[in-house]
């Protein structure tokens, strides 16, 4: 437990930090706004439509699909850190055998399902 | 408990000094390489040979206007460059720059804290870190940074994949989260046990460094906030310190990618006489840090920007399968060898 507590200090002091640099641009900087400072910038040309129109799905199907291997990897995390420890140790032989295989087969699986979204054109043109 | 509290605060409070100062001058050695490598002097006007360029820039930062424009929404507008200085920060605590030293008859390890997950730590907060491109991206009610924004975090999560799974094969040799004892485990044996000499994960040392330039946003994949693209993608609307914040960011994950890859595969603070001397292993540390960094800074300077389309087809087509099978293979090494 203890060793998580540096994780809180410098969280607290990463926040005292940022804090103190938003502030201090704050009041050092001189203000001398006009509307056209404050438009937002479109090369210089009068902004045309709004920001918060529908952007394009395309963003939405890699997040689904990073999402789905997110969840791989974390499976795959603990399995990889106990490995050499099963396979050094001394339980019955074939269980080693399965413990590799059982993995293999996740993995063989995901890699298929990576082949399908490939095949369906979810990583294609406009990426 | 008090004086284990003023060791952590003090390592953290020197930790951060000398990270703030090394992006700072990383700004410069970046100038300066960039120019070596164009045939031409850098910046060496302000001190001698430069050397005080970063602070006349730091200078003339903060007295930048704080421009915020009337429709974002402040207070997400605000918070996104903070959110990504605090994710990149955090993350520098549970990296060993030595073994241990004896200072007064008290024991100190090198490192700030040791997690035995640390692995996992470092994932989670590089994934939090998108999260202040993205808000950044959107809070500027501006549709150039939105689509900066958005193609910015769709590149960093596709290569998050590749960045994790090629950590997944080093713990398959290591067998352990904790990076102290990765660090540790690679000692001896003149070199020739670091994690890049061991066979399979040669490799993978290549895949981990693409995919951590891609991470950081760096060298031939920095489309979304590049200069003569959409703008200057998600940091458009931001001036003087937001600005300045993102930036110190974006140096900040570069040293920390560059540390978790120098821990991981080259060995971390070993090198010959460190157990005799282990101030030495902050040095040896941090020439190897050092190496990357100028690494990534020689690829950007050589290779041209790759085109969205063909950065995403690279990172799902060509690195994610590569991570996968590498995987696969150093298990089935790591099997017939016992």
């Amino acid at each position: 437990m203890s060793n998580y507590l540096p994780v809180l200090l410098v969280f607290v002091i990463s926040i005292l930090v940022a804090g103190a640099i938003l502030i201090l641009s704050r009041f050092v900087g001189k203000g001398r706004p006009n509307p056209d400072k404050l438009a937002p910038y479109e090369c210089g040309v009068e902004p045309v439509g709004n920001a918060r129109e529908r952007q394009s799905v395309k963003f939405y199907m890699v997040a689904m699909v990073f999402l789905l291997f997110d969840i791989e990897a974390v499976f795959l995390l603990p399995w990889a850190v106990v490995f050499r420890g099963v396979l050094k140790s001394d339980v019955y032989s074939p269980l080693k055998y399965i413990f590799y295989g059982e993995m293999m087969v996740f993995v063989v699986v995901l890699f298929v399902g990576l082949i399908y979204v490939w095949r369906k054109g979810i990583l294609e043109w406009n990426r | 408990m008090t004086a284990l509290l003023l060791e952590w605060t003090i390592k953290i409070a020197v930790l951060l000094g000398v990270l703030m100062t090394a992006v700072a001058y990383l700004t410069l050695l970046e100038r300066k390489f960039m120019s070596w490598i164009q045939l031409r002097v850098g910046p060496d006007r302000v001190g001698y040979w430069g050397l005080l360029q970063p602070v006349a820039d730091g200078i003339k930062m903060i007295f930048k206007e704080d421009i915020i424009p009337l429709e974002a929404n402040r207070a997400v507008y605000l918070a996104a460059p903070a959110i990504a200085l605090i994710a990149a920060l955090m993350s520098m605590i549970v990296i060993p720059y030595g073994s241990q030293v004896n200072v007064f008859g008290r024991v100190i390890d090198l490192h700030v804290t040791r997690m035995n997950v640390g692995v996992l730590y470092v994932l989670a907060l590089t994934s939090l870190g998108v999260y202040g491109f993205v808000l950044a991206g959107w809070a500027s009610n501006n549709k150039y940074s939105l689509l900066g924004g958005l193609r910015s975090s769709a590149q960093m999560i596709s290569y998050e994949l590749a960045f994790g799974l090629s950590m997944v094969s080093v713990l398959l040799y290591t067998g352990t989260l904790d990076l102290a004892s990765i660090a540790e485990g690679q000692s001896g044996w003149y070199g020739l046990k670091w994690n890049t000499v061991q066979f399979p994960l040669m490799f993978v040392f290549v895949v981990f460094y693409i995919a951590a330039l891609a991470e950081t946003n760096r060298t031939p994949f920095d489309l979304p906030e590049a200069d003569s693209e959409l703008v200057a993608g998600y940091h458009t609307e931001y001036s003087s310190m937001k600005f300045v914040m993102f930036q110190v960011a974006e140096y900040l994950n570069l040293i920390t990618s560059s540390s978790i890859a120098t821990t991981l595969f080259l060995g971390g603070w070993n090198g010959p006489f460190v157990d005799r001397f282990p101030l030495l292993g902050l040095v040896y540390f941090g020439v190897k840090v050092l190496a990357l960094i100028l690494l990534a800074m020689w690829i950007r300077y050589t290779v041209p920007r790759f085109r969205y389309d063909q950065l995403m087809r690279f990172g799902w087509k060509v690195l994610l399968p590569i991570a996968i099978i590498n995987i696969v293979i150093t298990a089935t090494i790591l099997l017939l060898r016992s």
